[in-house]
């Protein structure tokens, strides 16, 4: 028995220390990259890279302002559209179980969460800059709307079935008709998860560079009107990263700096909206 | 013709896929007297009551035949409106539910705002009204705009009481409304029935027979899915007409 108990304790610590390396393997990698782009990036970020376009190819100094401001304006409309879009279909695949767009949207939305980002790229080409005839922030918004909803779609989905069906039933026999029960009662209800659905769509569509290429495009001069091509961080650090400038190279950490600085945070309020 | 009752059910069936959870009754729901279901646990009174308002639409697989006539309409026909059924036939669950997101005071106008209205002091008289008449008032007049969960499960049931009178429905369902309360509450709730009846018409289910004898005017006997006896309240608890019913009462009964 002594024998067996001692046996029990060591594959304890076995175990135990096989969890331990696990985790570490993921964490390393994890802090690696974190504390690499935080070297690499922090010198970069000065009050130039803040407030200031970019310096002509070839020269030093110059900012970021314009992709920092295109990214808000893109990533807010993008955020808005993905909320509209993937609430609704939320609601429907959760609430409406037996609605005949059901099984169709169930099928879309599944399609959608598997296809390549730079695809939806295409699809906002196809759906906005081809009608519109030039490049837009908002053809990007609609780029990187497409690569949310279905992130928001599946949170919404999810959180509303974790809803109690007694409260569906108590707002009915009070004479409420079944939308004013989804929209007054069962939503507010799950609105943390919801919260923490479009604050990690918001964490993939932020860190997007593919879907804006031929979208958003890109625009070296400062511009808040979505219907005017935009930069966005991501694209600016793509473009800068494969120049073969060193300053760009430094702007180019910069700009990774911030996106993860600004991705994090995201996802540390949607874990915070969820815990509500 | 005579239409001496405020609902009726002719020959009503309530089916869980092929299993019958209710079977065959015609029950008459005297206007503004109180009805009592009584019988055992698992003999269909919740499956009977939400019959009654169309609460079984929205579960799949439950299937309802037979007729239930409010103020002589079928409530089934088509073209029957189910929302603006429960309007007119109010329910309180068997359980508690306060809305989570909202205080006492909304859950107790939810019914009224969100059908719009939106008058201050009409919300207000209405709120304290019905949580006078649910015997809440005197605990929840100082935090009327603090959590509604935050209430205790007695003042929970009390809540949902009076969130169903706030919006004055003709038609009351209560679904063992004071199981979970103490003597106090009960003995409030019960004074309440009495008090309804003068506007409400109220079916309740209980497993309690002493609270049926007291506040019902009449009772049905239910035993596995049918009904077995409806009569007055006092002929049926003093002079049942079917054995079983007797056997029930006198508390002889698994
Ligand atoms: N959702 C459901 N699906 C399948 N069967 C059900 C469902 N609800 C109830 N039943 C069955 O229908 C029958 C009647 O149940 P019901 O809940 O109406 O009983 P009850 O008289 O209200 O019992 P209690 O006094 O315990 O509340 C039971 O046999 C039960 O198993
Ligand atoms: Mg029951």
């Amino acid at each position: 028995m002594n024998r067996t108990l001692r046996r029990r304790y060591l594959r304890d610590r076995v175990m135990v220390g096989l969890v331990g390396l696990g985790t570490a393997a993921v964490l390393v990698p994890l802090f690696f990259i974190l504390y690499y782009v935080l070297v690499q990036g922090i010198g970069a970020l000065d009050l130039a890279f803040f407030t200031r376009p970019p310096a002509p190819p070839g020269e030093t100094g110059g900012g970021m302002l314009p992709a920092i401001a295109g990214s808000l304006v893109v990533d807010t409309l993008a955020l808005l559209m993905a909320a509209v879009f993937g609430v609704a279909a939320g609601v429907l695949l959760a609430e409406y179980p037996d609605h005949p767009l059901n099984p169709p949207l169930r099928l879309v939305v599944d399609v959608m969460a598997g296809l390549p980002a730079i695809l939806m790229g295409l699809v906002a080409f196809a759906l906005v800059v081809r009608p519109m005839g030039h490049f837009s922030g908002l053809s990007g918004s609609v780029a990187l709307a497409l690569l949310m909803i279905p992130i928001v779609t599946r949170a919404t989905e999810g959180v509303l079935k974790l809803v109690p069906w007694e409260l569906t039933e108590a707002g009915l026999a009070l004479g409420l008709p079944r939308w004013r029960v989804i929209v007054n009662l069962v939503l507010p209800a799950a609105r943390g998860g919801i919260l923490t659905g479009l604050m990690l769509s918001l964490a993939r569509g932020a860190g997007e560079a593919a879907p804006l290429l031929f979208t958003a495009f890109g625009n070296p001069y400062l511009t808040a009107n979505p219907l005017e091509p935009m930069d966005t961080l991501p694209l600016k650090l793509y473009v800068y990263a494969i120049s073969p400038y060193p300053d760009w190279h430094r702007q180019a950490w910069g700009a990774a700096l911030l996106l993860a600085a600004a991705i994090m945070a995201a996802s540390y309020l949607a874990r915070r909206a969820f815990r509500r | 013709m005579s239409q001496p009752y405020r609902m009726e059910t002719q020959n009503l069936s309530v089916y869980y896929g092929k299993h019958p959870g209710v079977r065959g009754v015609s029950l008459p729901v005297h206007d503004r007297r109180v009805t009592a279901l009584i019988g055992p646990s698992g003999c269909g009174k919740t499956t009977f009551l939400r019959a009654l308002n169309r609460m079984h639409d929205l579960t799949p697989g439950v299937r309802v035949e037979g007729r239930v006539l409010l103020d002589g309409e079928d409530v089934y026909a088509p073209g029957v409106d189910p929302v603006v059924v429960r309007r007119r036939v109010g329910m309180v669950f068997q359980r508690p539910t306060p809305f989570p997101t909202m205080s006492i005071f909304e859950n107790v106008v939810a019914g009224l705002r969100l059908v719009g209205v939106r008058d201050r002091r009409v919300l207000g008289q209405a709120a304290e009204r019905a949580l006078r008449m649910a015997a809440l008032w005197d605990e929840v007049k100082d935090r009327l705009h603090a959590p509604a969960v935050d209430l205790s499960g007695g003042q929970q049931q009390r809540l949902s009481i009076a969130r169903a009178l706030a919006v004055e429905p003709e038609v009351l369902l209560m679904d063992e409304p004071t199981s979970a309360l103490d003597p106090i509450s009960t003995q409030a709730i019960e004074d309440l029935l009495t008090e309804l009846k003068n506007s409400v018409t109220i079916v309740i289910v209980t497993h309690n027979m002493q609270q049926a004898a007291r506040v019902s005017d009449y009772t049905a006997f239910f035993l596995d899915g049918e009904m077995v006896e409806f009569d007055a309240t006092d002929r049926l608890f003093t002079n049942p007409a079917d054995p079983r019913t007797e056997a029930y009462i006198t508390g002889r009964f698994g």
